[in-house]
């Protein structure tokens, strides 16, 4: 998108304008989500009396969602183009998975 | 930075040249210097090794220092010769197979080379300086945490400098192949070699990191006290096998797959057909580049990972069979009815496949747990891997500088010479490793100092040195026939070998910006294509323009420098603190070359269109 030679400032149409205005909104809407998400986090650790049994998951599925938020929106892999990187990251997750979950299941359990 | 004044230079000139350039060209001339000189090192410990295994009970070299040969053959060939070896070539050849000008990152392909370079000559050092790493190659802990003197030190900080060069390598590959493809090239035209080095640089980029942790927790327990490997103080030695082998078994893919690009490029080109189930092809290195890295275990089955870990990683190594058997057949159907052309790079090509065979057979066996307990740490592990590195990726590295020796440097190499290389090496090579197999099932157990007399060993030890003999008169060969070439070498057409892809429809040399216009790509082996439809030429997808190219830059060389300062200061710092300088003036060196690379803008020069076309033939 950064590419286009069209998004210069002087030359930029309305409709690539709303676009961009979409784009900031969806950024900053993300963002603050991930600060509330944060907040909720610490609180939760901080704060709560919950058993760490159902806490861990709390947190864990809070981590995955903000993992979620920053592949997509802040690092643009919800837009188009954007499929190699995506099975890139997706490739790099699962290798790094496989050797946490082996070295957990077969070394230290 | 015209061609028209780089005709007549002196020999300064020339190296200052290199030292700076950013040309993925001179970049894989240089990879090719630097693994080669390394190749010769770990040849020599080859031949030191196998002179000690001559006669029984042999005293050629002390036990301490045979611990030392084996540990640095095994590390010179596997990360400083096989890897940058295939590194050169990809570097050459891939950018040209694919319609590009140059890498994605040309200052980043430097500093890679760079790092790679010195950390090899770090590791090095350590033969002067009081001895060299002894743990092997696979430096287990906590064999590795307890050697004492710094050698396994040089092992360590020589290993993540040439790590951290290898790692930038296949990243500025990946980006180069998904962005730089040249109009009409999809996924599905580029190249065998291209696909390869490709799932080669991905493997790269999830492997490394495993051996780059490893190797800092080996660092943090050896200089700086840490205890992550040491058992008294709630550490766990196993770890460092885990991510040794999470890395080590990529790895292997990580030599053999560019191999295998090579094959599938020459097979077709010296055929005359085109490449049997490209499709199918693709998808055999992605699949097993995939089951890659879920088998590293099975160097570890007689760890005690336990009867149920180890089947699951036995069954996963067997499935790899599946994929290498089918790249192996469509070889075979390749050639099946081709118009077959026999010359060096063929006859490479040729040897392979049945000597690869043995290893892949081999293989399969080791992969059976039970069986495994049996041979695990004999001469059949030894005579297995190097079926599999020295048929396999010796034998590629061999053909593909045969065949794009003409494309790199522009002179072909002499057939008579190449063929008698050929030869030698290849009867020394089943002289040598053959007969290890039986030595293995006999008993013979691996990285020892000496064996006894008496026992059966002694005749197959003694067909083995005279075999790596024959490899090493073969090698010094091969060398002279370089040397002869570059003297009085046929000059090469820009396409010698009637190719098929698009790096022969540029001049041998290139030209330091490859495609005066990129050109267009109209299907698989795009060559083949024009010459078949009566052109013979490219068509080009451009206008000709002005061509951007990167400005060359010593910042690469003074980063690694630093490094490799930064690198002495943190070895000798357990003996005495005033090495900490050593570490604040290194990293102070490469800091400042980063912050002077990002400050300074350096936009490039552009070729006018003018040059261009006084250029023109």
């Amino acid at each position: 998108m950064a590419n286009n030679p069209n998004t210069s400032k002087l030359k930029m149409n309305s409709f690539q304008r709303q676009k961009k205005k979409e784009e900031m909104k969806k950024q900053v809407i993300s963002f603050a989500l991930m600060i509330g998400f944060t907040l909720i986090a610490f609180g939760l650790v901080g704060f709560s009396e919950m058993d760490s049994m159902f806490l861990v998951p709390i947190l864990l599925i809070l981590a995955v969602v903000q993992v979620g938020f920053q592949f997509y929106y802040f690092m643009h892999m919800k837009d188009k183009d954007h499929e190699m990187p995506a099975v890139m990251i997706y490739g790099g997750v699962f290798a790094a998975m496989l050797t946490l979950a082996a070295l957990i299941v077969i070394t230290w359990w | 930075m015209s061609s028209a004044a780089t005709q007549k230079r002196g020999f300064g000139a020339m190296l200052w040249d290199y030292l700076t350039t950013v040309d993925h060209k001179k970049i894989g001339i240089l990879y090719l210097i630097g693994g080669g000189f390394f190749f010769l090192l770990g040849g020599l410990e080859a031949m030191i090794i196998r002179i000690q295994l001559l006669v029984p009970e042999n005293d050629f070299i002390s036990a301490g220092l045979y611990n030392e040969m084996i540990t640095m053959h095994g590390t010179t060939m596997i990360f400083l010769a096989a890897m940058p070896l295939l590194l050169g070539l990809m570097n050459v050849i891939m950018p040209l197979q694919i319609g590009a000008r140059d890498v994605a990152f040309p200052f980043l392909n430097s500093l890679g080379f760079w790092l790679f370079f010195l950390g090899g000559i770090l590791l090095n050092c350590s033969w002067f300086l009081g001895g060299a790493p002894d743990a092997g190659w696979t430096s287990y802990a906590p064999l590795s945490v307890q050697s004492p003197g710094h050698g396994v030190d040089f092992y360590v900080m020589g290993l993540q400098l040439s790590g951290a060069g290898t790692l930038i390598g296949g990243i500025n590959f990946l980006v180069t192949i998904v962005t730089m493809r040249a109009p009409g090239m999809t996924y599905m035209r580029m190249p065998l070699f291209t696909w390869t080095t490709f799932i080669t640089s991905i493997l790269i980029l999830f492997a490394f990191p495993a051996l780059t942790v490893g190797l800092f927790l080996l660092m943090f327990d050896r200089m700086m006290g840490a205890a992550f490997f040491d058992v008294a103080l709630g550490g766990n030695a196993i770890i460092w096998q885990h991510l040794f082998w999470i890395f080590g078994h990529p790895e292997v893919y990580i030599l053999i797959l560019p191999a295998f690009g090579v094959f599938s490029e020459i097979l077709p080109t010296f055929s005359k057909k085109r490449l049997f189930g490209y499709t199918a092809m693709v998808f055999a290195t992605i699949l097993i580049a995939f089951l890659g890295f879920m088998v590293w275990a099975h160097h570890m089955f007689t760890v005690g990972l336990g009867p149920v870990a180890n089947a699951i990683f036995a069954i996963a190594t067997m499935a790899i069979a599946i994929p290498t058997g089918i790249k192996i057949f469509n070889w075979l159907a390749t050639m099946w009815g081709g118009s077959i052309r026999i010359n060096s790079a063929m006859l490479w090509a040729l040897a392979f496949v049945p000597t690869f065979t043995i290893g892949g057979m081999t293989g399969v066996m080791l992969a059976s747990t039970v069986a495994d307990y049996q041979y695990h740490d004999t001469y059949f592990v030894v005579a297995h891997f190097h079926y599999v590195i020295v048929g396999g990726v010796v034998f590629g590295i061999l053909a593909a500088l045969h065949y794009w020796w003409p494309k790199i440097f522009g002179r072909i190499l002499n057939e008579a010479m190449g063929k008698i290389a050929f030869w030698l090496f290849f009867i020394g090579f089943h002289l040598t490793f053959f007969v290890q197999h039986f030595l293995g099932l006999m008993g013979m157990p691996r990285r020892y100092w000496v064996f006894l007399e008496g026992q059966g060993l002694d005749t197959g030890n003694l067909v083995s040195s005279i075999g790596a003999f024959l490899m090493g008169i073969g090698g010094l060969i091969f060398l002279i026939n370089i040397i002869y070439s570059s003297v009085k070498g046929e000059k090469a057409s820009a396409d010698p070998w009637d190719g098929r892809t698009l790096e022969w429809a540029t001049a041998s040399p290139p030209v330091h910006y490859n495609f005066k216009q990129l050109p267009l790509v109209r299907g698989l082996d795009p060559l083949w294509i024009e010459k078949m439809e009566g052109k013979g030429k490219i068509t080009p997808a451009e206008p000709l323009d002005e061509i951007h190219m990167p400005n060359g830059s010593i910042l690469p060389l003074i980063m690694t420098i630093g490094f490799f300062i930064a690198s002495f200061g943190f070895i000798y710092q357990t003996d005495h603190k005033a090495w900490l300088i050593a570490i604040y003036v290194g990293m102070a060196i490469a800091l400042g070359a980063m912050l002077t690379r990002s400050l300074k803008d350096d936009h490039g020069y552009h070729i006018s269109k003018e040059e261009l076309e006084r250029e023109a033939e």
